[in-house]
């Protein structure tokens, strides 16, 4: 292949595009109609079924990035990509086995709402929601870098006018539809990214007989043995074994994931719906690959690396390869819609967290009625939005990979210790859950700034103060030890008698809302 | 909301006590079961690689079936607990629930 469409304005492109902005806007509206009380602002009413949530779970979760991402690294380094995808399924399970349906049980909108169950509403409400935030704006600063740059090498749109497009768009539909309008947006977009990822895949198979053993064949003789062997991705085990923990616990610690759980009637349908999820991404994780090792194979890691040195393009040239111009147009349309969805999530999150929780329950202490808050949730939407798109700017050219790693690792550390604790244990107290989320949310972000990722790559200094890339096996662990010791210090009488209660609901779910 | 009577009442009931740690003991064999397969993985790459580079079938080597297992056995890990969570736990659930109140 000598020339590429990508990078420039394609028709089909635009007409995909369109026909995405229009009809999820239509459900926008639709859902506007439908989205007054907090419930339906916050929870869609709590109207989605399980199989509707396990996709829309799987559409906040699977982003661009990693859709891209993983492709791209498939296509350049082989088996190693293969390794970084598997990371990002088995925080999954653990959310079904230890939190979905006690948070189901247990809330009403965020997380913080099963810590301020039976712990006191300011204290604990004002940390959650710094852990939350801090977790949201990491994630989104993100995305949003990584939306700007992709849709500049895609559609050959500025950068700026990007950004502007995705804030713009994530806005209004979280304004106007709320949680509605984010859940449809989340569907539409996970069918369209696994259909478009299935036919590529599919493709990309027919070349090789339908058969992967043929495809790794190709890849072998072309690229040598080493391409299917594990290379330099654990190149140091603790290093490895940080990450891995803020990946598998940092999962059931992401505020707009957890905030899902919220949009199911009942602990059998979240519970039904992180089993369809785990599905969909893990399904997702294997397309991916696929595309990966194929555009290794058909268009070659040479061309894939000339067009950026990330190897971001290689899905969509093997798209191209493969499907021409026409197919070439919906999958970049497909990542487009990709991007919107997660960062919908996550504004709403982020939204939820200053409302509900900082709002509502720590200003107001407990007493608004629901217009108000309401109100006060869409200012948030706005006043989050824009600071998305200054973010985004403010960061340009910035290498932000490190901060969805930073941000499982803030979700792992200062989120999961406090939530999986006020769930099972008795003992926890106020005190102890706070300084537990402080803990965790300073050692994560401050490991960060003195690891070799920051203090050398981008501070410059000849050496790091803390020698790994992951803050997660000391954040975390932490995290777990200060909340036990302090609950042991400053036991909370009060905390301690609501357990039995918390407990009746948080297994048989009575009065859950 | 129940009255107090019931709440004290349930939680000495036998069977809702079976029902919460059973549910615990679930819940942490299958964390533990994920958290072997995934550490396991991670132990293998960074002091076995050359066994997972051992070829298997031309030029398919045995790291890629063991890391799509992976990936399949997460998934298979959480429907063993749907699985049990909807036939035995639920049931459980409401036996209790219908002879307590709630």
């Amino acid at each position: 292949m000598e020339q590429t469409a990508i990078g420039q304005a394609n028709l089909t492109s635009i007409i995909f595009f369109l026909g995405f902005v229009a009809s999820t806007l239509g459900i926008t509206y639709w859902a506007a109609k439908r989205t007054r009380s907090t419930s339906e602002f916050y929870a869609a009413g709590r109207s989605i079924t399980g199989f509707q949530n396990g996709l829309a779970l799987a559409g906040d979760y699977m982003s661009a990035a990693s859709f891209l991402g993983i492709a791209g690294l498939v296509s350049t380094r082989g088996y190693d990509g293969l390794i970084y995808s598997v990371g990002w399924l088995v925080g999954w399970p653990i959310l079904t086995f230890l939190i979905a349906e006690p948070l189901r049980n247990l809330g009403k909108y965020t997380f913080a709402d099963v810590l301020a169950y039976r712990l006191s509403q300011r204290p604990i409400r004002t940390a959650a929601a710094t852990g939350s935030l801090v977790t949201v704006l990491f994630y989104l600063i993100a995305q949003m870098v990584g939306a700007g740059t992709l849709i500049k090498l895609m559609f050959g749109l500025p950068y700026e006018v990007a950004l502007i497009l995705v804030g713009t768009l994530m806005i209004a539909y979280v304004l106007f539809g709320g949680m509605l309008a984010t859940t449809w947006v989340q569907i539409i977009k996970a069918v369209l990214l696994l259909g478009g990822a299935t036919i590529l895949v599919l493709l990309t198979l027919s070349k090789f007989g339908f058969s992967y053993a043929e495809l790794f064949q190709a890849a072998s003789t072309q690229y040598g043995d080493k391409f299917l062997q594990p290379g330099g991705l654990v190149s140091d085990p603790i290093d490895a074994f940080s990450l891995g923990l803020a990946l598998m616990f940092g999962t059931a610690g992401l505020p707009h994931i957890l905030m899902r759980f919220y949009t199911v009637p009942d602990a059998k349908e979240a519970r039904k719906s992180v089993f369809y999820a785990t599905g969909f991404i893990g399904y997702f994780y294997i397309l991916t690959v696929t595309i990966g090792f194929g555009a290794a194979v058909l268009v070659g890691s040479k061309i894939i690396t000339g067009i950026d040195k990330g190897g971001n393009m290689a899905a969509p040239l093997l798209a191209e390869a493969l499907g021409g111009d026409v197919f070439l147009g919906f999958l970049a349309a497909v990542a487009f819609a990709t991007i919107l969805a997660v960062v919908a999530g996550l504004t709403l999150a982020g939204a939820s967290a200053l409302s509900h929780d900082l709002y509502v329950g720590v200003i107001r202490k407990g007493v608004a009625n629901e217009k108000e808050e309401v109100k006060v949730a869409r200012m948030a939407t706005v006043g989050l939005g824009v600071a998305a798109i200054l973010l985004g700017m403010l960061f340009k050219g910035q290498n932000v990979a490190f901060m969805v790693g930073l941000a499982f690792a803030v979700a792992a550390s200062a989120n999961f210790p406090a939530l999986v604790m006020s769930i099972f244990w008795k003992g926890l107290s106020t005190t102890g859950a706070v300084a537990s989320i402080y803990t965790g949310l300073f050692l994560a972000v401050g490991l960060i700034v003195v690891s070799p990722t920051v203090w050398v790559d981008i501070f410059k200094n000849p050496a790091a103060l803390y020698p790994l890339k992951n803050p997660g096996l000391f954040s975390m662990g932490a995290a777990f030890i200060v909340a036990i010791a302090v609950s042991l210090l400053t036991a909370d009488k009060g905390a301690e008698e609501k357990f039995s209660e918390e407990k009746l609901r948080s297994y048989v779910g009575i009065g859950a809302e | 909301m129940q009255t107090d009577v019931n709440v004290a009442k349930m939680l000495e009931d036998p069977e809702f006590k079976a029902l919460t740690s059973q549910k615990n003991r679930i819940s942490l064999i299958l964390t533990v079961c994920e958290m072997v397969l995934f550490f396991g993985f991670i132990a293998l790459i960074a002091f076995q690689k050359p066994f997972l580079g051992t070829k298997i079938s031309g030029a398919v080597t045995i790291g890629i079936p063991i890391a799509v297992g992976a990936i399949v056995f997460s998934w298979v890990l959480t429907g063993i607990y749907v699985f049990w969570a909807n036939t035995k736990y639920d049931s459980m659930v409401r036996r209790i629930r219908e002879r307590l109140g709630g």
